[in-house]
């Protein structure tokens, strides 16, 4: 039970602390996906945006953003899906990027490949698969330390 | 006919619903890896479409239909997607080269959307296009590397084109429900998304060594559920089975 309303900031720091449910490493906020938080009244208000359409981490991620917010305290809470503007990769943020490349996975980059192996930095590449496993994934391997990696997709 | 809008609804949404499902029908069985991947990873981003349609149809409706509801408890001559979609995927070539047919419709068809008057439709659109022209361009790319292949890939691709080109023109006639929405200024005439689809088509199967047989002939009656091929029922009892046996069935 809250007494007094936490600000918005606030709320966007609990959110920071939430994984991903298919990539943990990254955060909800630094994949880009929650677009704002506001109180609406009494009622607090998050808009989610999701990444691919049949992506089917959008359940968990709206589950595990209540279930967060709940344990925070947080009686009157209201999520809402917003699709436009459409989700892009350019709102992974700067640290979602590097946390993504430490963790293998090349982050998305606008030449719409990766720009260098996660493992050893090689930019001899080459295409394995325009899917990975997950939609918002292709695969890719190094041609120098031969590691497939995943490449996350720049959309 | 009942409303238009809802008409309208339900055939974008059951264009990606059934395509969807056939594509689905890969899973597992695919040539290699990396196309089974591509393939499932396609067909979820149909379904995912396919929500979002059939669930604003479900609102304009106002019957208190869901999208679950209309994907799973019509039957076949409720069913409003283009002849093109149901056909069976045959070999991997048919079922790229439907893919790449769909998409390049598909991704005009987008396009215009993204410019409604009805903001729904046009966020729906927005969030799709992006999707889709990443289809096209993996299609594109396939249907290039095995026409122009060996012997044997540019034979089933020409075959599979052969095939499937009687469906293409489906895809840019209109009827009453078009011409409602285009007045309206919901969604293009369909005639016009024509020069944007010829331009890829001809620009791909020119790289693919293919040629579109010569007739314009075109089957008819899948988008407004007149008549649709005898492969969509099959299809239905195949997605259906398990609501219809065990309604509201919950996990």
């Amino acid at each position: 039970m809250v007494t007094e309303k936490p600000s918005t900031e606030t709320v966007f720091d609990w959110l920071r602390a939430v994984p991903d449910p298919e990539i943990p490493v990254l955060s909800l906020v630094d994949l880009g996906v929650i677009r704002d938080v506001a109180w609406q009244g009494e009622t607090l208000e998050v808009t989610v945006t999701p990444t691919y359409s049949g992506c089917p981490a959008t359940r968990i991620i709206n589950l595990d953003i209540e279930t967060a917010l709940r344990a925070r305290g947080i009686e009157k809470l209201r999520l809402k899906t917003q699709l436009s503007p459409a989700w892009t990769t350019d709102w992974i943020t700067g640290r979602g990027r590097e946390q993504l490349e430490a963790y293998g996975i090349a982050p998305p980059q606008p030449a719409g490949g990766p720009a260098r192996c996660p493992q050893c930095r090689s930019e001899n590449l080459e295409r394995i698969s325009q899917f990975g496993s997950t939609p918002c994934k292709a695969q890719w391997r190094c041609r120098a330390c031969l590691e497939p990696f995943d490449y996350f997709k720049c959309i | 006919m009942s409303d238009p809008l809802f008409e309208f609804l339900c055939r974008m949404g059951d264009n990606t619903l059934v395509l969807g499902h056939r594509v689905s029908e890969w899973c597992g069985v695919a040539p290699v890896l990396e196309e089974d991947i591509a393939l499932a990873n396609t067909a979820l981003d149909l379904i995912g479409q396919t929500t979002l349609w059939l669930n604003l149809a479900g609102e304009v409706e106002g019957a208190g239909r869901d999208a679950d509801a209309l994907a799973f408890r019509r039957d076949v001559r409720e069913f409003r997607n283009l002849l093109l979609v149901e056909q069976p995927n045959g070999d991997f070539g048919r079922t790229i080269m439907r893919q790449f047919l769909f998409d390049a419709w598909h991704r005009a068809c987008l396009s215009a959307l993204c410019e409604s008057t009805h903001d729904g439709i046009a966020a729906i659109a927005e969030k799709s296009l992006k999707e889709v022209t990443y289809h096209l361009e993996r299609a594109s790319d396939t249907v290039i590397g095995l026409g122009d292949g060996t012997d044997e890939s540019h034979a089933r691709m020409q075959t599979a084109l052969d095939r499937l080109w009687p469906f293409v023109g489906e895809m840019f006639t209109g009827d009453d429900v078009d011409k409602a929405m285009t007045s309206a200024g919901i969604a293009p005439d369909p005639a016009s998304l024509r020069p944007a689809f010829d331009e890829k088509v001809t620009d791909v199967l020119t790289n693919a060594t293919l040629t579109p047989p010569e007739s314009d002939f075109a089957h008819r009656g899948g988008k407004t559920g007149k008549r649709h091929s005898e492969h969509l029922g099959h299809l239905l009892t195949q997605m259906q089975w398990l609501q219809r046996a065990y309604p509201d069935a919950t996990w």
